[in-house]
C-alpha cells in the first residue's frame, strides 16, 4: 500500500531500516545517524517524537515495533492511495508498455483463446439446457473467462487448484474435457463424482483439481494447508493457486488462509475474483476499504491487483505470483478486477438489481474476450474467419457432448451409499439391505430405469 | 469411658471434616486402571497425556509426512501432550498455528488433500466449532463427494474434552454427539492410557478422517502400564470390560470408570453383576456388541456427561430398543448430564456420578 505522499513514504521506510539496525548494535555512530534521520523525520505527518522530550525511539513491544509519535492520528482507508490495477493491454487489445508483453508463443496464444471461446459456448449451451429443464442447475462464467485462462497458462500443470465454483475456465485448460464437464453436470455413470453433487462441482485428481465443495471460502485454509505439505517435500517445485470470489472474502476462512499462509510462509497464491457482486449484493455492501488487496499487505502477504478482463495481465501476474512463491516459500495474493456479466447461477435473476446499462458496459468495452481477441488479431494470428470456424466447432463440440451425456445412464442407485468411509461400516451395510428389499417391493415408485443396474 | 468418648467425638468430627473436604476436591470418579494389555512387551507406566504423547512420537518417528500443530503446540500444548516433540522432530514438523480453529481444521484438511498426515490438536473441545464447518462439510464429505478421487482421511482432530472438576461452560463439553451425526467422520474417546495409545493410532492411520476427544480429567490422573512398543487398537469396536448377567452399563470416556465402580457397588450391595461396556467409538459405533450384551442382560442403562436430549445415548437407547425389543426387561434407562450449559460450581450436581447411576440400575433392576 503507498501512503498518500510518496515522500513520506520514502522516509518512512528509511527510518524504518536505520530503526532495524539500531535494534541490532546502538554504537554511537549509528545513534548519530538516527539523530539525524528523526530531524529530517519531523516534517512528516506522523511526526515522532523528538529526542528532546525523550522520545525518538522505536517501541519494542511484542505485537509491533513503530516509531513513537506525539501526535495522535488514526488510520483508515483515506490513510492510502487505492492498489493500483496492473494490465498490459488497453481495451482495443493494444499492448501499452511493450515490455510487459508476455513472450508467448503462437500455438500457445490461440489455445489460450480457443479455450476462452470453447468455455463460452459450453456457458451458453449449458445455460440453456438448464433453462429447459434437462439439467438441474448452472452456473456461468462470463466476464471472467480472462482471469481463468489468464491464471491457468501461468501455472504448471502439476501445481494444485483449489476452485470455487466459477473457474471451468480453469479445468478446460487444464485439459479437462468438454465431455468430462457435460458428464458431471449430468451427473451420469461417468461423472467422477458419480452423480452425487449439484452440476458445476467438478474435480479431477488427474488434472491437480480438488473437487469443489459448494460452502464458500472451506478452500481457502485447504490451500494453505496443502501448500505447507508442497513445501515439506524435497526439492519443491509446485505451488497451490486457491480462487475465491469477493463475497468468500468476507467468510472467517477467508482471514484464515490469510493469515496461516503468512504466519506459516506457504508457497500458495491466493486469487480474488472479484466481479462486483455475491449473488445479488454489491462490493459496496460486502466490505468498506481498499478491496481485497488491501488485506494482504494487511497480513504480511505480497499483493498485486490485476485488470482481471485482461488475460495478459492475469498471466503476467500469476506467473511472477508462481516464480515468487515457490522460490520464497511466502504467499501471494491477486486481486483480479472484473464484472460478472451473467446471473450468479441459474436460480438468479440480477435485473433485479443491476441496470441492463451498467452490464452491457462491461459486455462490450470490458469483455476480456474482445480484448484477447483483438491483440492475436493484431499479431496476425486470428481473423475472422478462424473465429467463425472455431466458434461452430466449439458449439458443436457441446451439443454433441450434450446429447452423449444425456444417453448416458446415471450411476447405481448404491452409489449413494459408497466412498462414505474407506471400508462401509457394518450399520451402513445393513442399511444399504433395507433399501435393496425396499426397492425390491416397490420398484415401480423409484426411477430405476434412468440408474445403472447391478 | 468419658475421655475416650470425648476423644471418639473428637476423631468423628475430624473425619467428617475430611470427608467434607474431600468431597469438594476429589473428582467423581476412581479410576479402574486397565490390566490387560493389547501386545505383549516391554511396558511403561505412563498417564494418558504421556501415551497420547508416545503415540504422535511414534507416527513423527515413522511417517515423515506427519505434523503436529495447533495453539501453543509449539512449546508441549497447554496439556503438554506435544512435549518435547518439537525439540525431537523440528519446528517445520511441530508448530504453532495462530488463534483460529477453522483455519486448524482446514489447514489439516489441506495436508491430508497433498498427502501429509495432519495432527491437530483444538485446544479444548469447547472452541471446536468454529471448525465444525470444515470438519463436517469438508473433511467428512471430501471422498465422497469427489466419488473417491480425494480424501481426508490422513486428518486426525484431537480435543480435550468433558469434565475436569473446575471447567465451568467452556472448559468441559462432551461434543461427540455433534460429530456422531455426520456420514463420514469417525469420532473415539478413549478411556484411558493404554486405549488412548493404540486408538490415537489408529486414527493417525485410519483412511477417513477422525476426531478424536481425549477427557481431560484422565491426562494426569489415569495411570497404567502402558506398552512401549507401536500398536493399534480396532475402530468402530466397542470393549467389554466387566461381565455380568443383570444389566448393561454402556458409557465412553472418563464415564466408564463411573460405570465400573457402579457395578462394583451393584455386586457389593445388591449382589448382582453387570456387562460394563466401553463404546471407544461413538461413529460408527458398535452395535454387535452392545446390542448382542442387552439381549443376554435384558438392561440397559447409557450414561454420558453431555446433555440427556439429543446425547449419543439417544441413538443407543432407540437401535437398542429396535433390536433388543423383546429381550428387555425394562425402559433402557439414560443417566446423563442435564439438559443446561455445563455449570461451575454446581458440578457435582450436573454429572452422572457413581449416586445417580446407582439408583438408576436400581430402578432399572426393579422395574
Amino acid at each position: 500500500m503507498a501512503l498518500k505522499t510518496g515522500a513520506s513514504f520514502v522516509k518512512l521506510n528509511a527510518f524504518r531500516r536505520a530503526a532495524r539496525a539500531i535494534d541490532v548494535k546502538s554504537s554511537d555512530v549509528r545513534k548519530r545517524s538516527i539523530t539525524n534521520i528523526v530531524k529530517w523525520l519531523l516534517s512528516t505527518r506522523t511526526r515522532p517524537e523528538t529526542a528532546q522530550n525523550g522520545g525518538g525511539k522505536i517501541a519494542k513491544f511484542p505485537g509491533a515495533r513503530a516509531p513513537y509519535v506525539s501526535e495522535m492520528k488514526f488510520f483508515n482507508e483515506t490513510s492510502y492511495e487505492p492498489i493500483p490495477i496492473y494490465r498490459v493491454m488497453d481495451n482495443n487489445g493494444q499492448i501499452i508498455d511493450k515490455n510487459e508483453e508476455p513472450n508467448l508463443d503462437k500455438a500457445t496464444l490461440i489455445n489460450m483463446y480457443k479455450t476462452m471461446v470453447q468455455l463460452s459456448h459450453m456457458d451458453k449451451i449449458l445455460y440453456e439446457s438448464q433453462r429447459q429443464g434437462r439439467i438441474s442447475f448452472y452456473m456461468t462464467n462470463y466476464g471472467e473467462e480472462g482471469i481463468h485462462i489468464g491464471s491457468a497458462s501461468a501455472l504448471s500443470p502439476k501445481d494444485l487448484v483449489f476452485s470455487q465454483y466459477r473457474e471451468v475456465g480453469v479445468f478446460l485448460y487444464r485439459g479437462m474435457t468438454v465431455t468430462e464437464l457435460v458428464n458431471q453436470c449430468y451427473g451420469n455413470c461417468e461423472d467422477p463424482g458419480k452423480g452425487r453433487q449439484m452440476p458445476v462441482h467438478y474435480g479431477s485428481k488427474h488434472h491437480n483439481m480438488v473437487t469443489i465443495s459448494s460452502p464458500l471460502g472451506t478452500q481457502m485454509p485447504q490451500a494453505v494447508g496443502a501448500a505447507y505439505a508442497y513445501k515439506r517435500v524435497p526439492n519443491n517445485d509446485r505451488c497451490v493457486i486457491c480462487y475465491f470470489g469477493d463475497g468468500a472474502a468476507s467468510e472467517g476462512d477467508a482471514h484464515a488462509a490469510f493469515n496461516f499462509a503468512a504466519t506459516l510462509d506457504c508457497p500458495v497464491i491466493m486469487l480474488c475474483r472479484n466481479n462486483g457482486y455475491a449473488i445479488s449484493t454489491p462490493t459496496s455492501e460486502q466490505y468498506r476499504g481498499d478491496g481485497i488487496a488491501s488485506r494482504g499487505p494487511a497480513l504480511g502477504l505480497h499483493t498485486l491487483r490485476v485488470d482481471g478482463t485482461d488475460t495478459l495481465a492475469v498471466h503476467n501476474a500469476v506467473k511472477r505470483a508462481r516464480d515468487f512463491t515457490v522460490a520464497n516459500n511466502k504467499p501471494v495474493l491477486i486481486e483480479a478486477m472484473a464484472y460478472r456479466v451473467g446471473h450468479h447461477s441459474t436460480s438468479d435473476d440480477s435485473s433485479a438489481y443491476r441496470s441492463v446499462e451498467e452490464i452491457q458496459k462491461w459486455t462490450k468495452d470490458e469483455s476480456p474476450l474482445q480484448k484477447f481477441k483483438l491483440y492475436l488479431e493484431h499479431k496476425g494470428y486470428w481473423d475472422a474467419e478462424t473465429e467463425k470456424a472455431w466458434s461452430k466447432e466449439a458449439r458443436d463440440t457441446v451439443v454433441r457432448t450434450m446429447q452423449e451425456a444425456e444417453k448416458k445412464k446415471k450411476p447405481n442407485w448404491k452409489e449413494m451409499l459408497e466412498d462414505v468411509y474407506y471400508e462401509m461400516p457394518p450399520r451402513l451395510q445393513k442399511q444399504m439391505k433395507q433399501m435393496e428389499e425396499h426397492l425390491k417391493k416397490y420398484p415401480e415408485h423409484y426411477p430405476l430405469n434412468q440408474h445403472e443396474s447391478d | 469411658m468419658t475421655s475416650l468418648s470425648t476423644k471418639s467425638i473428637v476423631f468423628h468430627k475430624l473425619i467428617r471434616n475430611v470427608n467434607n473436604y474431600a468431597k469438594r476436591m476429589s473428582s467423581h470418579f476412581i479410576y479402574y486402571p486397565d490390566k490387560e494389555r493389547p501386545v505383549d512387551g516391554e511396558t511403561t507406566k505412563m498417564n494418558m497425556m504421556q501415551a497420547i504423547n508416545n503415540a504422535m512420537d511414534i507416527t513423527l518417528k515413522n511417517d515423515p509426512t506427519a505434523v503436529l500443530f495447533g495453539e501453543d503446540v509449539a512449546f508441549g500444548g497447554v496439556f503438554r501432550c506435544a512435549l518435547g516433540l518439537q525439540e525431537k522432530y523440528g519446528k517445520d514438523r511441530v508448530f504453532n498455528t495462530p488463534l483460529c480453529e477453522q483455519g486448524i481444521a482446514g489447514f489439516g484438511i489441506g495436508l491430508a488433500t497433498a498427502g501429509a498426515t495432519a495432527i491437530a490438536e483444538i485446544q479444548f473441545a469447547d472452541y471446536i466449532f468454529p471448525a465444525f464447518d470444515q470438519i463436517v462439510n469438508e473433511a467428512a464429505k471430501a471422498r465422497y463427494r469427489s466419488g473417491g478421487e480425494y480424501d481426508s482421511g490422513a486428518l486426525t482432530v484431537r480435543a480435550p474434552c468433558s469434565a475436569v472438576g473446575h471447567g465451568g461452560l467452556y472448559h468441559s463439553q462432551s461434543p461427540e454427539a455433534f460429530f456422531a451425526h455426520v456420514p463420514g467422520l469417525r469420532v473415539v474417546v478413549p478411556r484411558g492410557p493404554i486405549a488412548a495409545k493404540g486408538l490415537l493410532l489408529a486414527c493417525i492411520r485410519e483412511r477417513d478422517p477422525c476426531v478424536f476427544l481425549e477427557p481431560k480429567i484422565l491426562y494426569r490422573s489415569a495411570a497404567e502400564e502402558v506398552p512401549v512398543e507401536d500398536y493399534t487398537l480396532p475402530l468402530g469396536k466397542a470393549q467389554t470390560l466387566r461381565v455380568g448377567a443383570a444389566a448393561t452399563l454402556v458409557g465412553w470416556g472418563t464415564q466408564v470408570h463411573v460405570l465400573l465402580e457402579v457395578a462394583d457397588m451393584a455386586r457389593d450391595k445388591l449382589g448382582v453383576t453387570c456387562d460394563v461396556i466401553d463404546l471407544q467409538s461413538i461413529l460408527p459405533w458398535d452395535e454387535e456388541t452392545v446390542c448382542n450384551s442387552v439381549k443376554k442382560t435384558g438392561r440397559c442403562l447409557i450414561s454420558h456427561e453431555a446433555p440427556l436430549t439429543s446425547g449419543f445415548g439417544a441413538e443407543l437407547a432407540a437401535t437398542v430398543q429396535e433390536e433388543c425389543f423383546l429381550h428387555l426387561e425394562a425402559p433402557i434407562a439414560r443417566v446423563t448430564g442435564w439438559d443446561a450449559p455445563f455449570p461451575h460450581v454446581f458440578e457435582p450436581f450436573y454429572l452422572p456420578d457413581k449416586w445417580r447411576c446407582y439408583q438408576a440400575l436400581i430402578q432399572l433392576i426393579n422395574y
